[in-house]
């Protein structure tokens, strides 16, 4: 058990050098000319060029490559010896974007919570909701409330999440001014505003995914419930609420984590168009920006821990299979 | 006409099946899975039910358990267990019953245990289920329970999971998950089937010993004969979803009466048989219980019915009448002619 863990985390680091690597190369592909990018509409040619060389952009791509991963492990100092004002990016150094005179580091650290949270309290919300109609479904399979519940989250699930969120913002914030204009604050600032401003993101990006979850759920629950072990829990004269969710759901379980773990950490690099609708300064709106500017020091960054969090999500589910099927511990 | 028939007068048997029916509703139709069965068995004696795949004895099995569901399956007639109809009680009050006074050892231990939950988990919430027992109370009665059906170093294994255990273990397992709320009607339902043969011999053992000490009633399904033979008091027969003969062990495997007995008998290898004697199956297929056969249910398949005066078996359904002490049978042949025409072995016995 202890070897596959110490395995799979080894796999996870090899997949993250690999996964730089691709990022890497994305940056250099890129139409843009990062030189370029360093000085504003009254560039000159040889200060582009000087540029491009201050910030060794006209050295081979491997050594490029190892200058920018040196940077993220041990950090690294810009303009060096070159006359021209140094200044220092510690590590994780994922570079320093001109457009904003910004190390790429603390940009994504600023934005990072606002996704987090946006992610966190939409998950709880898809989940809890998700689960519950899922069994209520199951349970009920074809009877009314499982046509009803199929019927929503079959609509719900065909939902764009861009309409969903114009729409609440529309109803609610600008029709019938239920909630004020969104504008957010971080809960050790202002609990009260970043509750009223979280609301309608949470409830957009959870509505649709619910209706995933339901679906989901429900399958897996139909599938367990015609299991012989549940056939012997009931056997025993176990309370039927015990059969179903002791029994039955956590039998389904293996399935809906995996989902639950992917949507997480998908969600985590930003909900691009949540974020956007609801003016979410997270890592969504951070990347669309980055991209507007050909920022590529930032959307190389964002590319990176984007990716980072769906590994480490992978590695978490695959971690969280042992906790749920002992079978898989022995393996 | 009365199927009722205590097996013997004097003690009150402690499961009784009174005309139980029950049906499915299907889109092909109504599927008739049990349709009038009626038996009673004792503490402390065992009833086996045979019968082909289909032929109604899970169904009434799980009926028994009060297992189907009450929105797909109507269930009519009455199973008394200890003077409670399992068919007309609240729900509550079959549930309280499960595990404590029937409890039900499946076919196949491996699907039958849940996969995630170690064995000492299944049995403690099996004995919490029915009381307030403490968590290590439970506990020390899950491993005793274990020791007691012949598991090895029980207080260590109650910590493991199913599939840590051999075949013949697991359903040790599902025995004593069956057992440790010491219930008075064990229902097995082909409790040997997964098993090889040297495993059934010790998992039968295991019953039976238990059985001598707790005194229950066990109703064993099985299509195995020679499991029948060597451990029932009483047989039922069924087929097409009825019973169609019961007796004492002794009197069905010496003196079958019903034609299908008969097949079922003779599609067994018999030891003391000449070599090179071939087995006979009985021709056909069992009938689909949507569309049952008119007259006699077994009729398509029975070599016999010419012998029935004005073809009663084609339009009429025979009842289960008395064909020996104790002994019942579903069939239009007069008793002396179902002696006549019982298959006899090489020695001239009938078919034992």
């Amino acid at each position: 058990m202890l070897g596959y863990v110490v395995k799979r985390f080894g796999s996870m680091l090899v997949m993250l050098a690999g996964l730089s690597v691709m990022v890497f190369l994305l940056f250099s592909v890129l139409p843009a000319d990062p030189a370029r990018l360093t000085c504003g509409k009254t560039c000159t040619p040889d200060v582009v060029e000087a540029n491009r060389q201050r910030l060794g952009l006209d050295k081979p791509l491997v050594e490029q490559y190892a200058v920018w991963a040196k940077g993220i492990v041990a950090g690294r100092t810009f303009n060096e010896g070159q006359g021209a004002a140094e200044f220092t990016c510690p590590a994780p150094c994922l570079g320093y974007s001109f457009s904003q005179q910004e190390n790429v580091t603390d940009l994504i650290t600023e934005a990072v919570p606002v996704t987090i949270w946006l992610a966190a309290g939409a998950f709880v919300l898809w989940m809890t909701f998700g689960l519950t109609t899922g069994v209520i479904a199951a349970l009920n399979r074809g009877r009314w409330p499982d046509v009803v519940l199929q019927g929503i989250s079959l609509v719900a699930y065909s939902l764009p999440s861009f309409f969903v969120g114009l729409m609440l913002l529309i109803l609610l914030i600008v029709q019938m001014s239920l909630l004020p204009y969104p504008d957010y604050y971080p809960p050790s600032e202002d609990l009260k505003k970043f509750l009223v401003t979280m609301v309608l993101p949470w409830v957009t990006v959870a509505f649709t995914s619910a209706a995933f979850y339901t679906r989901l759920t429900r399958t897996q629950m139909v599938e367990t419930m015609g299991e012989d072990y549940i056939r012997t829990a009931r056997a025993k004269g176990l309370a039927e609420r015990t059969v179903t969710v002791k029994h039955a759901l956590r039998a389904g379980l293996t399935p809906i984590v995996t989902a639950a773990g992917l949507d997480l950490g998908i969600l985590l690099g930003g909900a691009i168009i949540t974020e956007q609708i609801f003016n979410l300064p997270g890592m969504g709106r951070l990347a669309v920006e980055s991209v507007v500017d050909s920022d590529l020091p930032v959307i190389t960054g964002i590319t990176l821990v984007a990716a980072t969090f769906i590994i480490v999500a992978n590695f978490v589910v695959d971690m969280l299979y042992m906790v749920i099927d002992p079978r898989v511990r022995l393996a | 006409m009365s199927d009722v028939q205590p097996a013997t007068a004097s003690r009150s048997p402690y499961l009784e099946l009174r005309d139980l029916k029950v049906s499915f509703a299907t889109e092909d139709g109504l599927v008739r899975a049990a349709d009038g069965v009626s038996f009673s068995l004792e503490r402390g004696k065992t009833l086996a039910i045979v019968g082909e795949s289909g032929s109604g004895k899970s169904v009434t099995s799980q009926a028994i358990m009060g297992l189907h569901p009450k929105r797909s399956a109507q269930i009519t007639g009455e199973v008394l267990v200890d003077g409670t109809d399992i068919v007309s009680a609240s729900e509550e009050t079959v549930r309280s019953m499960r595990g404590r006074n029937m409890a039900m050892i499946f076919q196949d231990p491996l699907s039958s245990l849940h996969p995630f939950y170690t064995v000492g988990a299944q049995l403690i919430e099996a004995v919490q289920a029915h009381g307030e027992v403490s968590k290590s109370e439970a506990r020390q009665r899950a491993i005793a329970m274990l020791d007691r059906v012949g598991i090895p170093n029980a207080a260590r294994r109650v910590e493991e999971y199913p599939h840590q255990f051999s075949g013949g273990m697991r359903q040790r397992v599902m025995i004593a998950m069956a057992l440790i709320n010491n219930p008075d009607l064990v229902i097995a339902d082909e409790p040997t089937t997964a098993l090889d043969v040297t495993v059934q011999a010790q998992i039968l053992d295991v019953l039976r010993d238990l059985q001598g000490e707790f005194q229950m009633a066990i109703l064993l399904i099985t299509h195995d004969l020679g499991v029948v033979a060597e451990t029932a008091d009483d047989v039922v027969v069924m087929y097409g979803g009825r019973v169609v003969e019961r007796g004492p062990v002794n009197e069905i495997f010496t003196r079958p009466r019903m034609p299908y007995t008969w097949g079922l008998m003779s599609s067994v290898p018999n030891l003391t048989d000449p070599r090179g004697t071939r087995l006979t199956p009985i021709p056909g297929q069992p009938p689909s219980l949507i569309n049952l056969p008119t007259g006699c249910v077994f009729r398509p398949r029975c070599q016999f019915s010419a012998h029935v005066e004005d073809a009663w078996c084609d339009t009429k359904r025979p009842d289960l009448e008395p064909v020996g002490p104790r002994h019942d049978a579903r069939c239009f042949l007069s008793v002396s002619q179902m002696a006549a025409l019982a298959p006899r072995r090489a020695d001239g016995e009938e078919v034992a």
